[in-house]
């Protein structure tokens, strides 16, 4: 008996190890303080600017706002003149094509197409002071800079409707000049929350509701909590803000990730960490987006330019989004969205004006992502899809710009003249591009990365969201086998079968075992 | 007239119903794993599956050294001798409430189909599910900038052995239970296992010169 119970002994005395050592492991809580005390730690500008003379000469032009600032920020211009804020294009490396000038000067979307043509609306996000086309724009000129934009901390400055990004005339320049700083969330989302035309249309998880929002809708920004602007996490160098997003970007350089603050394996549990190798973190902490405003989702030009008594008109649904806009065609709204998830390895492929489309089929996609499970650099990521009918040439089998915006009538801009064929007869001809006089449509979807609005982590993707059988959330990322999702058919039918035949045997020899003990029974009575 | 006799000693049984508790604990969180049903919580089932899967590796590692120890290894030495008696006494006799055609005793407690069927479970299944457990819980995801030779491509060759190998258990399961219940007695042989006696009738054993002569002969080597 002593032998057993020595036995008995060391094993509970080593399970009692192996329990300590595979549960929970003390994690390093100090580290995610520590990072919150560092964040916190805002750094306050040393100079008041409103104490400068120059600042307070009366300013007649935003243009001598701009050279007064750069009597002292000497080489600052330079900066920002090689910036993509400025040029609107940077070289990148596309895979099969070469270096490519891509940006918002020659980039095709499924929102407004393109802004080549159109400049003089939708420059108003240039950081210049008035562009009517970037032709003719003088991208050496840098009196034409807009430094207010970014660095206006009075929160009063504002640019002009359809004046091709120069500011409004009536603001108080001075007052402006005095309050300068480092940009503040109102700074960056006056352009980039209201990507598409509106409020949260293009991105879904970049919206006015990002000004201050709270702990649900964003754990970093949150007013109550960390209050992160943005470029707490774009950091800046030199001018050169952190972070691209791959609608545009096609290289995988200077991108920002979660990890440069949160490191690679930030979880208490093993199980998770492993997951980082594979899953991007927004892929779990972000299980919705759009929460608070709807985001387009698709977006179909073939209704536009109907008009009603000869006059543009608009529709709305329940909630104040447009529907249909004579101007734009008819939309669908998303609210409180799953993303979708794809393989990424930081490169994607852009479909270039020109280009020829092959299959007219499939929906085009616009940036295609490259990635895949056997690709070691790839991570799942959560993106937005957005989906379009837009306008397709079905002789050259390209896609078509029209010319959308125009100062006066008469031109041919659809905006102003709602004539289809005319507007893009010479939205190509201003692009020196073919244009076979008949249009039809094609269908392309557009993949938006999911970054921002990050939950907090009692709301993150549970386990059972993906690993499940139903209505997996990467049941569309077939490429790979996953535990909960996946099964091997022949292994799965033929396990149950023989667990089956077993409960059948066992009731066919027990049941004959007491009909015979029956038999038996009955004839010693006998 | 019938004896007691101790069969099963205390390490075995301890080993026994430890093992039993653990294959069920794991198969119920491991079929949750396989997304067959939601019953603990997806992570709760991977967290107790591993725990358990550890435990019966531990559990394995002593039983292996009792088994050695003790000798008691030899029980599973398969043998044809008996096996068609065996065979013969599941599909017809036991019908017809003859004996049993080999007689439980210490040297020799399983019967041929037993010393078949446990060997291939220690042998084959076991290890397998312990092997591609382990693996399963340890292998390394592909990822860039280490070394290639040590990354495992795909899980899935790895789950099609072990999901395999937890449905052969289950089936072995389903028809261990049933067989508990054809001792000497309907409950005989489960009392045996709970208490490690188990009531022989006592006669002249028929095979006690092959089996446990040999045994004996084998032990005092």
């Amino acid at each position: 008996m002593k032998k057993i119970f020595i036995t008995l002994g060391l094993l509970i005395i080593i399970l009692g190890i192996v329990l300590v050592t595979l549960g929970n492991r003390t994690y390093d809580d100090s580290k995610l303080e520590k990072l919150k005390y560092k964040k916190s730690d805002k750094a306050k500008t040393s100079v008041d600017h409103s104490k400068f003379p120059i600042l307070q000469k009366k300013f007649n032009s935003p243009s001598e706002v701009t050279l007064a600032c750069l009597s002292c920020h000497n080489g600052r211009a330079q900066e920002v003149m090689r910036s993509n804020h400025w040029n609107w294009e940077e070289p990148v490396y596309i895979k099969g094509r070469g270096i490519v000038y891509l940006g918002k000067k020659n980039a095709i979307n499924n929102f407004c197409l393109g802004t080549e043509g159109s400049e003089l609306a939708c420059a108003k996000c240039h950081v210049g002071l008035g562009m009517e086309s970037s032709e003719t724009f003088d991208f050496r000129d840098s009196s034409k800079i807009d430094c207010m934009v970014c660095h206006d901390n009075s929160e009063t400055y504002a640019k002009g409707k359809e004046m091709g990004g120069a500011p409004d005339p009536n603001l108080d320049l001075n007052e402006i000049a005095q309050h300068i700083g480092k940009p503040k969330r109102t700074n960056c989302g006056v352009c980039h929350f209201f990507g598409g035309g509106g409020n949260n249309v293009k991105h879904g998880d970049l919206e006015k509701a990002m000004f201050e929002p709270n702990r649900n809708i964003d754990v970093h920004m949150a007013v109550e909590g960390m209050n992160m602007s943005c470029v707490d996490c774009h950091e800046t160098k030199n001018h050169n803000i952190g972070g691209r997003l791959y609608s545009l970007a096609s290289d995988n350089l200077n991108r920002i990730y979660c990890e440069n603050c949160h490191e690679n394996t930030p979880h208490n549990e093993d199980i998770l960490n492993k997951h980082t190798l594979t899953v991007a973190c927004q892929t779990c902490h972000i299980p919705v987006y759009a929460k608070v405003n709807a985001t387009k989702t698709y977006w179909d030009w073939s209704t536009a330019a109907k008009l009603k008594d000869g006059k543009p008109y608009e529709e709305f649904d329940e909630e104040g989004n447009h529907t249909y806009l004579s101007t734009k065609g008819s939309f669908k709204w998303g609210k409180n969205l799953k993303p979708d998830y794809v393989w990424f390895n930081g490169t994607a492929n852009h479909y270039l004006l020109g280009d020829k489309i092959q299959d007219t089929t499939k929906p085009l996609v616009l940036n295609q992502l490259y990635g895949s499970y056997s690709d070691r650099r790839s991570k799942i990521v959560p993106v937005k899809s957005m989906y379009s009918n837009q306008y397709f040439d079905p002789y050259y089998k390209n896609i078509l710009i029209p010319k959308l915006y125009s100062k006066e009538k008469g031109v041919g801009a659809l905006w102003q003249d709602f004539d289809v064929n005319k507007a893009i007869e010479v939205g190509m001809y201003e692009k020196g591009l073919p244009y076979s006089g008949k249009y039809s449509y094609i269908e392309t979807k557009m993949y938006w990365n999911v970054n921002h609005m990050v939950s907090p982590k009692e709301q993150s993707v549970k386990c059972i969201e993906c690993h499940t059988r139903n209505d997996s959330r990467l049941k569309d990322l077939k490429d790979f086998y996953m535990p909960g999702r996946d099964y091997n058919k022949f292994v799965e039918s033929a396990g149950i079968g023989v667990i089956f035949l077993s409960f059948v045997l066992v009731l066919i020899h027990g049941g004959t075992r007491i009909i015979s003990s029956r038999k038996s029974k009955n004839k010693e009575i006998k | 007239m019938k004896e007691k006799i101790y069969i099963y000693k205390a390490f075995e049984r301890f080993w026994h119903w430890m093992q039993s508790l653990l294959i069920f604990f794991l198969a119920a969180t491991g079929f949750e794993i396989h997304g067959m049903y939601s019953f603990f919580g997806y992570q709760n089932a991977v967290t107790y599956h591993n725990f358990a899967a550890y435990s019966f590796i531990i559990l394995i590692i002593f039983a292996i050294f009792w088994h050695f120890s003790t000798g008691e290894w030899r029980q599973y030495i398969p043998t044809t001798k008996f096996l068609k008696a065996q065979l013969n006494y599941y599909l017809f006799g036991i019908f017809r409430n003859e004996p049993h055609p080999t007689k439980k005793t210490v040297l020799s407690k399983l019967n041929p189909l037993q010393k078949l069927t446990y060997l291939g479970l220690k042998i084959l299944v076991i290890p397998t599910m312990v092997i591609s457990g382990l693996l399963y819980m340890n292998y390394r995801y592909p990822h860039e900038g280490n070394i290639e030779g040590l990354n495992i491509d795909s899980v899935e060759v790895i789950a099609i052995f072990h999901t395999a190998g937890a449905f052969l258990l289950m089936a072995f399961v389903i028809v261990h239970l049933y067989l508990i219940t054809t001792g000497e007695t309907i409950t005989s042989n489960l009392k045996a296992m709970i208490t490690g006696y188990e009531e022989i009738e006592k006669q002249e054993d028929p095979n006690k010169e092959i089996n446990s002569n040999n045994i004996e002969g084998e032990l005092t080597k």
